[in-house]
């Protein structure tokens, strides 16, 4: 009897610490949790519920405010142009990067370091010190007010940090597959294509993910390089949404939700891949 | 069978040999280099270059720009005290950052650890804010700052305890940055927990173990062999926390637009602000190349000074 007593004492004197842990972690949760969902029950309730009791449960659940935003066009123009941008952006970066970081990691030739230095000089600082410059440079070649001209931009900004994630991985596959693919009568170009790119296809989907967040999130320059409200893209519109209906906070929320909704659904499916991406930059780099 | 195609692979090959190795990989690298290269400069480095020409006019934008000012643009920057007052904020934000948000990331992901159960679950929970956009961050929080206790969770709390009243928060002065900080750190510090989660990843769990052999106890340990041992992981996060801190806009811009009475402004709004509202292009480029060059003589002087040695590299 005696031992089991102690064996207990033990054990809660060990399970003390991990409670703790618990209890500072799940209000973390909380506070995480809490505006994100307070948001989403804003949207789920009318306009005059909204003003009377703000904070309760959505009891019944009001669809309506979501069903006019999934009513007006000018809703899913702004999902159709977001996806543009997304996919453009993310399909520039992977083929750019790719090829650069290829031979970065695997030829030789001189000034390779400087060459590597200068397109990582990115990484020095963030995309808002350069906005303004770029803004001038697109507005010369005519592409403002076009779509192209913020995949263009969006891709410029993310090479420096990609190539970086790109050559360490490649630098990371056998040297010896390289010089089999050679001895077997492979070009470069075959290599690259038919060896290197198949086996880094969970680096090339992490830097992917990864890039459709930034892309996706991306509202400075949208705002900057676009005028037309046809070619809005989702964060753009979000905020000007919030600025016209600003008295309508059920609405609001509810467009919100709604253009939440996109990132947190990847999320759930790409977070391995994001997460990934994440860590690899910032290990290596 | 197989010989007809061991007789014809040679001949199949031989064109691709003529020519020389030397010159299928030079192609190979021009060609490979050629778009990260062009895009790189034409919409990155050429920019600058012509923003640093563009600094030198008081131009609005419309036609060629003629009135040639010299520095005058710098001068006038560095003597506006609403710089002056937008550098402080940003001083501020990274102070705050690395003082606060870092450490309570850090001592998160120490605490989840490597083998805490449900540690994913908290991973994916923290890690979340970082994915919302900075739009749908700011409109969810500028509601919960709301003035109006009705309107506002946090005052609806802060009322209900006695003597409290209803705060102003993103209209008050003196409580606006203290309030941006709390919705930085609500929305970055779960990417910087992940990081050191990763980094913690590559930590050999035998070094720790050894030194709790050796009479350390859990805060020795964490002290002396944890932390050094994430030297390269706490690096890369100081760095894209100041780099960060210094540029951070869309935030700031939906929720107070540098306001009340520039008492939110930072460097990137004071840009905006003039670039784009104002149309003075000339003076926006100056503002420009002044946080270009406040964020370069940082990011150089840092990785001068924190070229450490790399613990991890030698195991």
């Amino acid at each position: 009897m005696a031992t089991v007593n102690v064996h207990k004492g033990r054990y809660i004197k060990r399970l003390q610490p991990r409670l703790f842990q618990y209890l500072i972690l799940s209000i973390i949760t909380l506070i995480i949790l809490v505006p994100v969902v307070i948001m989403v029950f804003g949207a789920l309730k009318t306009r005059g519920e909204m003003f009377s009791h703000p904070y309760t449960l959505p009891i019944p659940a009001h669809w309506e405010n979501f069903e006019v935003i999934l009513r007006t066009p000018s809703f899913w123009t702004m999902l159709r142009n977001s996806v543009a941008v997304m996919l453009g952006t993310t399909a520039g970066v992977l083929i750019i990067c790719s090829l650069a970081s290829f031979v970065f990691a695997r030829m030789q030739f001189h000034g390779k370091d400087l060459a590597f230095n200068f397109l990582t000089l990115g990484l020095m600082f963030p995309i808002t010190v350069a906005i303004m410059p770029v803004y001038l440079v697109v507005r010369q070649m005519h592409l403002i007010d076009s779509l192209l001209a913020v995949i263009l931009v969006q891709t410029a900004f993310g090479i420096s940090g990609n190539i970086l994630i790109l050559r360490g991985f490649f630098t990371s596959i056998p040297m010896e597959l390289q010089d089999a693919a050679y001895i077997d009568g492979c070009n470069p170009f075959g290599f690259f294509w038919r060896i290197l790119l198949p086996l880094a296809r969970p680096a090339l989907a992490a830097i992917g993910a990864l890039t459709m967040i930034i892309s996706w999130n991306d509202l400075l320059t949208p705002l900057v390089l676009l005028n037309s409200d046809s070619l809005w893209t989702l964060p753009l519109g979000t905020m000007q949404f919030q600025g016209q209906y600003s008295s309508d906070l059920a609405l609001t929320a509810a467009f919100v939700t709604l253009s939440a909704l996109p990132a947190i659904i990847f999320y759930m499916f790409a977070e391995r891949q994001i997460v990934s991406g994440l860590t690899a930059g910032a290990i290596k780099g | 069978m197989d010989i007809p195609h061991v007789i014809k692979a040679p001949l199949k090959w031989q064109p691709r040999i003529s020519p020389p190795r030397r010159i299928q990989d030079r192609l190979a690298i021009f060609l490979f280099l050629l778009p990260a290269f062009a895009i790189f400069i034409l919409f990155i480095i050429y920019p600058i270059v012509r923003a640093v020409y563009f600094s030198m006019f008081n131009w609005n934008g419309m036609g060629p720009a003629t009135i040639f000012v010299g520095l005058d643009n710098f001068k006038q920057i560095l003597t506006d005290h609403v710089f002056t007052k937008s550098i402080g904020n940003c001083l501020l934000i990274v102070v705050l950052s690395l003082s606060l948000q870092l450490p309570l990331a850090l001592m998160l992901a120490i605490m989840v650890g490597r083998d805490l159960p449900g540690r994913a679950f908290f991973r994916a929970i923290f890690f979340m804010p970082y994915v919302l956009s900075e739009v749908i961050t700011a409109i969810i929080w500028m509601s919960l700052f709301s003035p109006d206790p009705e309107r506002g969770l946090i005052n609806a709390i802060l009322v209900l305890i006695p003597g409290v009243h209803a705060q102003n928060f993103l209209g008050n002065l003196n409580q606006v940055m203290g309030c941006i900080f709390v919705v930085l750190t609500w929305k970055y510090f779960g990417l910087h927990m992940l990081l050191y989660m990763a980094g913690l990843q590559n930590i050999p769990r035998e070094i720790e173990e050894a030194a709790m052999i050796d009479g350390a106890n859990r805060w020795q340990t964490i002290r002396h062999i944890t932390i050094p041992l994430l030297g390269s992981t706490i690096r890369t996060t100081v760095q894209l926390s100041v780099l960060g801190s210094l540029t951070q806009f869309n935030l700031i811009w939906i929720m107070t637009r540098g306001g009340p009475v520039n008492a939110s402004e930072v460097m990137s709004t004071y840009m905006y602000r003039y670039a784009f509202i104002r149309f003075q292009l000339g003076y926006g480029s100056a503002v420009a190349l002044v946080m270009l060059a406040i964020c370069l003589i940082f990011s150089i002087t840092y990785l001068w000074l924190a070229r450490q040695p790399d613990y991890l590299s030698g195991l």
